[in-house]
């Protein structure tokens, strides 16, 4: 993860060029101090991490005056550990937003990869691993079916994954009532574990974000997603194979929903029908992705701005459960945060219009 | 494809010359065309209430099938507003939640105050007007995405009503409040009751039907199919979209009267509503982006979406597989209409 968040505002002109314009103009002006302007480019790309930064010392400043301690190293794991199961989904919703699409269908597929997981588990360190890839492969194959009905079918992204979403819920409250199967120890343990004040699954967190994120700035699939996203007939017209990559970004957002829900389900030991629906991941992580900078049309973005919101989401929570704030209170101010900072995006990006029209201009 | 994009926003040409109307055809014509134009739905909802008339014959006698004009009453009038919202190029994700604070906040203030129907039903229509104002204005103003807007919206209803109730709804809706949604009135020649419900649904039915032949429904189309080229043209492209989130807050208020007196107070009266909502505009045939369909078809997505419900409650298709049912059927549907509109070109 740490490389992504550096990858992100040192990224190359050449990868900046591509989404965001507003970058290229800030090198312009930094030329003057070239570490001010490039430090401010940085914050400028991803301001969810300047943010990140400012909500950690208002928290650590309220939370000490209230009596607590916030950097203490369970706070802390309680932080990285939130972070996981969102985090996870939200990078893959950050693919499929990026292509202009998106995935309603997530929380419950998070559900019945918990299920399929620890079902086909069913305590044996013996399979493991053929759990692993059979979940994964559910999720693949959800992701495909979301694909090919939102390129081949031509139906709106937003009614295919809602109807996907109905199927699986379907499916679930047809087979499942209760807790199914159990999960190994060994993979019990992997959602336990710490090193220090730092749990092991943040690193599957990091890997994740990680890979993708580095497909998507460094591999020409990952243009391809920035393109088809920003304009779907310019690619057309520009020769891509634009169904093609709308797929692969909806099979790889399944399958980060897949890995999420293996996860929850080393948290609690077996599979759950209700785990992805209570998460709510499916709107969050949406919100996740937006409040990371993404534009919600697709084409403008990219994972660290995810994580980075992640990681925001996450502190609030833990600072608004330390200050025993009431759960319903917290969702309402979370509310305002998510609209608040989407309205300073958009607001932002007007400045910068206005500022590029006026150079055109003169 | 519709009257709205063929039709020039009215007042003077930039040249000051007045357009010559063309000759309007018969009213009958009209509403043929508008028929055979969004057929698809009606035949569905046809062949949907005919099927549950041969499983329950019942249906056919007035009172079954006012029965289920007043189950559906409540989605219509959601499908309603939630249409001029999607006309107009937007999403509005709040109104269940707003169902849900409507409910819980009459049972509330009439626990206190059971004599003061009237003014608790006005209260709640305020707060969603007022829900809708505040949409409409982020998504204007702020140019936040509307699903972004409503999306916040929602934590922000959901949390702070429960918030404000400590997490449990109290108090009860009394017998005057409740009579919206499940009285009547009686002895109606050749019924037995005539509900309340349906009549709130025809009126708001007929109600959207002349706002959509009015000129506020020509620049909810306009704005909705191409918003630039609406606003060049002089359409207050902002007021209009703010009108269309404000209409669909205040009837989504009137859902939640209509549901709190059909099915009593509960957390969960709204919960999924603002999807089952979309998903009938969808069914309608509505284009998510704007600028097409009808709001006729549109609430005949809400009454085909809860005639598939009963349907499938007939058959005995288990509650858990209605929900896979439904959400075959909303792909296939979209993906034909998605079909039937590349056709058309």
């Amino acid at each position: 993860m740490s490389d992504t968040v550096r990858d992100a505002p040192t990224g190359s002109p050449s990868s900046n060029g591509l989404e965001d314009p507003g970058a290229r103009s800030g090198a312009t002006r930094g030329r003057a101090s070239a570490i001010v302007g490039r430090t401010r480019d940085a914050f400028a790309a991803t301001p969810i991490w300047a943010a990140l930064v400012g909500i950690v010392g208002i928290g650590w400043v309220v939370v000490t005056l209230d009596g607590g301690t916030f950097f203490a190293s369970g706070n802390l794991t309680n932080i990285l550990q939130r972070s996981v199961a969102l985090g996870i989904v939200a990078v893959g919703q950050t693919v499929a937003i990026l292509a202009g699409s998106l995935d309603l269908s997530v929380s419950y597929l998070i559900s019945l990869a918990s299920l399929v997981g620890a079902e086909t588990m069913d305590g044996r360190e013996s399979m493991l691993v053929p759990a692993i890839l059979l979940t994964l492969a559910v999720g693949a194959a959800v992701g495909l079916a979301n694909g090919l009905v939102v390129t081949k079918l031509r139906v709106n992204p937003f009614i295919a994954t809602l109807g996907m979403a109905l199927i699986l819920r379907g499916y679930i409250e047809n087979n499942y009532d209760r807790p199914t199967g159990s999960v190994p120890e060994s993979w019990e343990s992997f959602g336990y574990t710490r090193m220090g004040p730092i749990p092991v699954s943040i690193f599957l967190f990091a890997g994740v974000a990680l890979i993708v994120g580095t497909t998507l700035r460094r591999t020409r699939f990952g243009y391809h997603v920035y393109a088809v996203g920003g304009d779907e007939q310019v690619s057309v017209l520009s020769g891509l194979r634009t169904h093609r990559v709308v797929i692969a970004a909806h099979v790889i957002c399944s399958v980060c929903a897949a890995l999420t829900g293996l996860f929850l389900a080393s948290r609690l030991g077996s599979g759950t029908p209700r785990v992805g629906t209570d998460g709510g991941y499916d709107l969050e992580s949406i919100a996740a992705v937006v409040l990371g900078g993404t534009a919600l049309a697709g084409g403008r973005g990219r994972v660290a701005g995810t994580v980075g919101a992640v990681l925001v989401l996450a502190v609030l929570d833990n600072v608004f459960n330390q200050l025993e704030l009431d759960p319903f209170l917290k969702q309402a101010v979370r509310g305002v945060v998510i609209i608040a900072a989407v309205a300073v995006y958009a607001q932002r990006r007007k400045g910068r219009q206005q500022v590029a029209t006026g150079t055109a201009a003169a | 494809m519709t009257d709205a994009t063929l039709t020039p926003p009215t007042g003077p040409t930039p040249a000051g010359d007045v357009v010559e109307a063309p000759p309007r055809p018969s009213l009958a014509a009209r509403a043929w065309r508008s028929v055979a134009r969004s057929a698809p739905i009606f035949a569905v909802l046809a062949v949907l209430l005919v099927w549950i008339a041969v499983e329950n014959p019942n249906f056919t006698e007035p009172p079954g099938f006012l029965a289920f004009l007043k189950r559906a009453a409540p989605l219509a009038v959601l499908a309603a507003g939630q249409y001029f919202v999607i006309v107009t190029g937007e999403f509005d994700l709040s109104v269940g939640s707003l169902v849900t604070v409507t409910v819980v906040v009459a049972a509330q203030v009439l626990a206190d105050n059971p004599d003061s129907t009237l003014p608790v039903i006005a209260l709640v229509l305020l707060i969603g007007v007022a829900v809708g104002i505040v949409n409409g204005l982020i998504t204007t103003r702020l140019q936040v995405p509307s699903f972004i807007t409503t999306l916040g919206m929602l934590l922000i209803l959901d949390g702070a009503v429960f918030y404000w109730t400590d997490g449990a709804p109290k108090g009860s809706l009394t017998e005057d409040f409740r009579t919206l949604g499940r009285g009547g009135v009686d002895d109606v020649p050749g019924l037995e009751q005539l509900p309340w419900s349906v009549v709130v649904f025809l009126a708001v039915g007929v109600g959207a039907v002349l706002l959509m032949r009015a000129n506020l429904g020509k620049q909810f189309m306009a704005v909705g199919d191409n918003d630039r080229a609406a606003g060049l043209s002089g359409v207050p492209v902002a007021r209009v979209r703010t009108i269309a989130f404000v209409l669909s807050g205040g009837l989504a208020a009137v859902a939640g009267i209509l549901l709190g007196g059909f099915a009593g107070v509960s957390a969960q009266v709204g919960d999924g509503l603002e999807f089952q909502a979309i998903t009938a505009v969808v069914l309608g045939g509505v284009v998510l982006g704007g600028g097409r369909g009808s709001v006729v078809a549109a609430i005949a997505g809400a009454l085909t979406l809860e005639a598939l419900f009963t349907l499938l409650n007939l058959l005995g298709v288990s509650g858990a597989l209605e929900d896979t049912v439904e959400g075959v059927i909303i792909i296939a549907a979209v993906a034909f209409a998605a079909f039937r509109l590349r056709s058309d070109r």
